[in-house]
């Protein structure tokens, strides 16, 4: 059971969590000018990296709030937890 | 107890316990194991193995045992197999029994696998049982497992509680043996919380088996006792024995089970059996020690063979002798110290087998065997053991100089011990993701890089001697305290002990030159896997040692290798000219032993199980038996049957009476969210495919929510409160989701709109109220509403009061009827049912079911998402599209629905089906195929997703999912079923009232 640290609570044990998927995929908000290919990227497409990988988790069981991390698939262990808007650099300077 | 000392041990001599093993009566003392006391009467015989059935007796004293499985039995529901003898206490009159043997332990026919043993090799499951692939299941397993196998659990449900606990502290310390104490001492003197567990039921670990050693000026057994009393007397530290720390999770939580009543002869009944703790610990320390290794000899698995950590300690902790006349087999100087003491516990020493080369052995274990003037012989090896059900004697064989075996004497002997080294117990540090590296020089694995915040202590990082795992524990307890900001000062330690060299190397012992050993040389007793398995595993292609353990079965069983993984390992290792740490390590799993269901359970069982959920009308409901159904966690009624009525007479009158005067429902249980703020219609236009702007005030629309993928989500009626306020109901079982969906919308695509969501499903209870009498019904229990159809038309909402309770009033229905639902505060849910019911009687209301209610919906064709759609129809699929807002720019799935694949002519569109046969009701999920007789495979088209009898149309309807079916209107096509296809007619999805002149009255 991980301690994932919520942005606003703090840190929480893992089955106050759930897991929203790969983090920052735009909706395109222009239908009309939205391309079959932009579709199926939001849609569909995500990655799956092995190592560091930047999703969505929910404190849902708390305060309810959507939040961002960047977790290390391989080792399940998170570098940091974000709100929503903002965008810390990956360690090492990727991004 | 003819086998017990005189004097010495830590068992009670003064109290002597009964009990029964196999029906037999024996006696022990308190403070005995199963082991020990079976021992202390000679007896050796304890099981049978799993695949050959062959005798076995006992070869550990601790967690280790791989042989020893025995089932205790207090009562017919309290039957727990597959317990180690050596680890279970005894109390007066428990009833044991061993496993896998029929008819009797002594004479199993189930041995003729041993005969059979020859065709039974590794990977022989998978070989031999392969064809015919669907005999496996059904003829093969079930016999193998038949023949082969553990103790039986009792069928009857579990009469004991299990309690749960979590737990948090600056250092949990796993382990009480000298270096886990010293670490705890330490850190609790920082002043830091620490949790100390220990599998056994005395706290000591290998302090509790030592004769002579002295720490600290005192006996062993004396500074254990002090150092525990110590501990207890700290308010910040918690003793937990007889807890075994069996799994290492992320971020320092650590599963404990503790047992707490299986010791006891009578429990008391307020106490669990068991508790599993969860502990969530800042710093852990590992000092779990290490286990011995046995030899690998031809019949190293015989009755009376034993480790000799295991003989030292039945001798010295419980006052047993394994054995009269002990032949000893050195392969790690241990084996010199236990000799002695078993010597000093009155044994005779046949012969300590060194079975390393001469002048191996010089540590004071070796000089005070010699002192003792025990004998000696070196370059020793083991060929055979004589004696099946007991060890009668052993041929030894002698190592040349050339590294030729020659045959040496037999020696009489009624016990073997032997030492083929220790291993670090590096489970929970390997659990923990951490890495481990080859100590050469004990020839064994210890713990490297952590991944947690974890330190291993004492011997279970390689640490030998007394002295110095004292020393280490009491480092590592203040390092561990320090890094939780507690500090302290490490204590010194003093100790006075053997201290033999540990050290051993792995693998099995020189056999003669050519010979395959005619007898079996067990690697891993308990799944009966021999060198031979592994050296055909290695023949046969088999490099990694994750492949040869899962083709020849080695360390999977229950025990998970504790004794036999390196000795697998330096089997491979030789054959295959490689060094140990080149082969590599298995992966250790969770749980170190075993872990009862009843823990991991814990309270969440039969009506802990999950909550039920249940509706205002459910005691109303029980009392006319009704008869319950279960959606979600709701219990709904599905019918309420008058007398002897079927589901099938109960539902057509239910049905018939809506239609013609009046029925009622509780439909509290949709969803309900509370959607509310200025931007309040903008969020629902973007949300949901309707036009929600142009919504007035106290009126109501039927919405369709899709997802972005544009198929359809989620359905249901939303109220116009006010200006700024809705009131959305979803389905039942979509509450949750799609109000987890309006948050992940509201949170992270549209931070621009200024919306609150707030779920209301439990604060509305909700009757609906159908029929063509509904309105003479409600009038009799409201003087401030007007019912009329002008000032309350279809889809109206108004408030007021329903028989005295404030209410909104919604003319809305699920029935093509006349219909309203009365939305009242939930505490007044079931007495608006009983007023309701009572004002109905006069027109005969008519309480419906989930079952009459799908049945009326059908025969209007109104949809049930999730029913008639499954995820793959849009909008347009399910003949919904009428509810799209058009102009609107942009909602979730409008660009997903606008994909040519999802605008196809060819898709599947839901239509109704018109059997020819009016009492011919299809199966729902039948699939549909344009043409009978077809060739297999069939071309299918679709399928049926609503079917029902229509008591008021007087014969079966549907609903189907069908490609292209819109444009098949009238055709005939088929519904295939084992039985032949039925033949139906594509019709309109709406059955009753096409034009619905009932809705508008």
């Amino acid at each position: 059971m991980l301690l994932i640290n919520c942005p606003y609570c703090g840190s929480r044990p893992e089955p106050e969590f759930t897991h929203g998927g790969q983090a920052h995929i735009a909706r395109p908000g222009d239908p009309a000018n939205t391309t079959d290919d932009e579709l199926l990227n939001f849609l569909y497409l995500r990655e799956n990296p092995r190592g560091l990988f930047r999703e969505r988790w929910r404190h849902a069981r708390g305060c309810g709030r959507f939040f961002n991390a960047i977790r290390d698939t391989t080792t399940d262990f998170f570098v940091t937890t974000y709100k929503v808007g903002e965008r810390p650099e990956l360690p090492g300077g990727a991004s | 107890m003819r086998c017990r000392t005189t004097t010495g041990g830590r068992v009670n001599r003064a109290k002597k316990i009964q009990f029964t093993f196999d029906g037999r009566t024996y006696q022990g003392l308190e403070g005995d194991t199963v082991a020990s006391a079976l021992l202390s009467n000679g007896v050796h015989l304890l099981g049978r193995s799993f695949k050959y059935h062959r005798p076995r007796g006992i070869l550990g004293a601790g967690a280790e045992e791989p042989n020893a499985l025995i089932t205790v039995i207090r009562d017919e529901a309290r039957r727990t197999p597959n317990l180690r003898a050596t680890q279970v206490e005894i109390y007066e009159g428990m009833t044991v029994v061993s496993q896998n043997r029929w008819p009797s332990l002594s004479f199993d026919l189930g041995a003729i696998n041993s005969f059979f043993s020859p065709m039974l090799p590794a990977g022989f499951y998978n070989k031999t049982f392969m064809w015919p692939r669907s005999w496996w299941f059904k003829v093969y397993e079930p016999k193998i497992r038949a023949a082969a196998g553990l103790g039986v659990a009792s069928t009857r449900p579990d009469p004991d509680r299990y309690a749960q606990q979590f737990a948090h502290c600056e250092v949990l310390v796993v382990g009480a043996g000298p270096a886990g104490l010293a670490a705890a001492l330490t850190a609790a003197q920082s002043g830091a919380r620490v949790i100390l567990c220990d599998e056994q039921a005395e706290m000591g670990g290998s302090l509790l088996s030592e004769r002579s050693a002295v720490v600290d000026g005192q006996p062993a057994s004396d500074w254990v006792a002090n150092a525990v009393e110590k501990l207890r007397a700290n308010p910040r530290v918690r003793l937990l024995p007889r807890t075994t720390a069996f799994g290492y999770f992320p971020h320092n939580n650590i599963g404990l089970s503790e047992r707490i009543t299986d010791h006891l002869a009578s429990p008391p009944a307020h106490l669990p059996r068991e508790r599993l703790w969860q502990v969530r610990a800042t710093e852990v320390i590992l000092a779990t020690g290490g286990i011995e290794r046995p030899l690998i000899f031809p019949g190293n698995d015989r009755p009376g063979v034993m480790l000799a950590s295991a003989a030292r300690t039945y001798a010295n902790r419980y006052g047993v002798r394994v054995g009269e006349r002990i032949a000893v087999l050195a392969g790690c100087d241990v084996a010199f110290e236990a000799a002695v003491d078993l010597s000093a516990a009155g044994a005779t020493i046949a012969v300590i087998a060194d079975v390393r080369p001469a002048g191996s052995a010089d540590g004071p274990g070796y000089a005070s065997a010699k002192a003792a003037g025990l004998r000696i012989l070196p370059n020793a090896t083991a060929l055979s053991v004589t004696g099946k059900l007991r060890v009668t004697g052993v041929q030894l064989g002698i190592l040349g100089t050339d590294g030729v075996v020659v045959s040496g004497e037999t020696v009489a002997c009624d016990a073997i011990v032997t030492s083929g080294g220790y291993t670090p117990s590096v489970h929970l540090h390997s659990q923990s993701r951490g890495k481990l590296a080859f100590d050469s020089l004990l020839g064994a694995f210890i713990p490297a890089a952590t991944a947690e915040r974890t330190r291993s202590a004492g011997f279970s990082r390689g640490v030998t001697g007394l002295a110095a795992a004292l020393q280490d524990g009491a480092s590592v307890g203040a390092a561990a305290a320090s890094a939780t900001g507690f500090h302290t000062e490490v204590p010194g330690f003093s100790a006075r002990a053997l201290d033999s060299n540990l050290t051993g190397s792995p693998g099995a012992l020189p056999q003669l030159p050519g010979s395959i050993p005619p007898a079996k040389a067990f690697v891993d007793f308990q799944n009966d896997v021999t060198t031979r398995d592994i050296s055909l595993a290695q023949r046969e292609g088999f490099e990694s040692i994750e492949h040869i353990k899962r083709y020849t079965t080695t360390g999977m069983a229950t025990d998970q290798g504790k004794t036999s993984g390196l000795n697998a390992l330096g089997i491979v290792a030789e054959a295959s000219n490689r060094p140990i740490a080149q082969v590599g390590l298995t992966t250790y799993r969770m749980p170190y032993t075993p872990v009862t269901f009843g823990a991991f359970a814990g309270p969440a069982r039969g009506d802990q199980f999950d909550p039920v959920r249940r509706t205002p009308s459910h005691e109303w409901a029980v009392a006319r038996g009704g008869v319950f159904e279960d959606v979600g966690n709701w219990k709904r009624t599905r019918y309420f049957p008058v007398g002897q009525e079927d589901m099938h007479a109960a539902v057509n009158r239910e049905c018939l009476a809506t239609r013609n005067s009046v029925g009622m429902f509780d439909a509290s249980t949709l969803g309900k969210i509370e959607v509310v703020g200025k931007d309040a219609a903008e969020f629902l236009n973007r949300f949901y495919v309707n036009n929600w702007s142009n919504l007035g005030v106290n009126r109501s629309r039927y919405g369709i929510l899709c997802r972005d993928d544009g198929f359809v989500y989620d359905d249901g009626v939303i109220v116009r409160l006010a200006e700024d306020r809705f009131h959305v109901t979803t389905t039942t079982g979509g509450a949750a989701r799609v109000f987890n969906m309006m948050e992940d919308y509201l949170q992270t695509e549209w931070q621009d709109l200024s919306v609150w969501i707030t779920s209301t499903s439990e604060q509305w209870s909700v009757v609906a109220v159908q029929g063509p009498k509904a309105r003479d019904v409600l009038s009799k229990l409201t003087s401030d509403i007007d019912l009329s159809a002008t000032a309350l038309p279809h889809m109206g909402v108004t408030r007021g009061h329903i028989g005295g309770v404030p209410a909104i009033l919604m003319r809305v229905s699920f029935t093509g009827e006349l219909g309203f639902e009365v939305n009242v505060p939930a505490e007044y849910g079931a007495d608006l049912w009983e007023a309701i019911y009572a004002a109905g009687k006069e027109f005969g209301i008519t309480p419906y079911g989930t079952e009459a209610m799908h049945v009326l919906r059908a025969e209007k064709g109104y949809i049930i998402v999730g029913q008639d759609t499954d995820g793959t129809l849009t909008p347009d699929d399910a003949g919904v599209a009428w509810a799209i807002g058009k102009t609107k720019r942009d909602f979730i799935g409008k660009r997903g629905m606008d994909r040519a694949a999802l605008k196809s002519a060819s898709r599947k569109q839901l239509v109704g089906l018109q059997t020819e046969d009016p009492a011919v009701v299809l199966e729902e999920g039948a699939q549909i195929v344009l043409a009978p007789n077809q060739p297999i495979p069939f071309q299918m088209v679709g399928h049926v997703t609503s079917s029902y009898f229509s008591a008021n149309l007087g014969r079966s309807i549907a609903m189907a999912a069908v490609a292209g079916g819109r444009a098949k209107m009238g055709e005939t096509i088929y519904v295939a079923m084992p039985g032949g296809d039925i033949p139906v007619k594509v019709v309109s999805t709406v059955f009753y009232d096409p034009q619905g002149a009932r809705l508008n009255v």
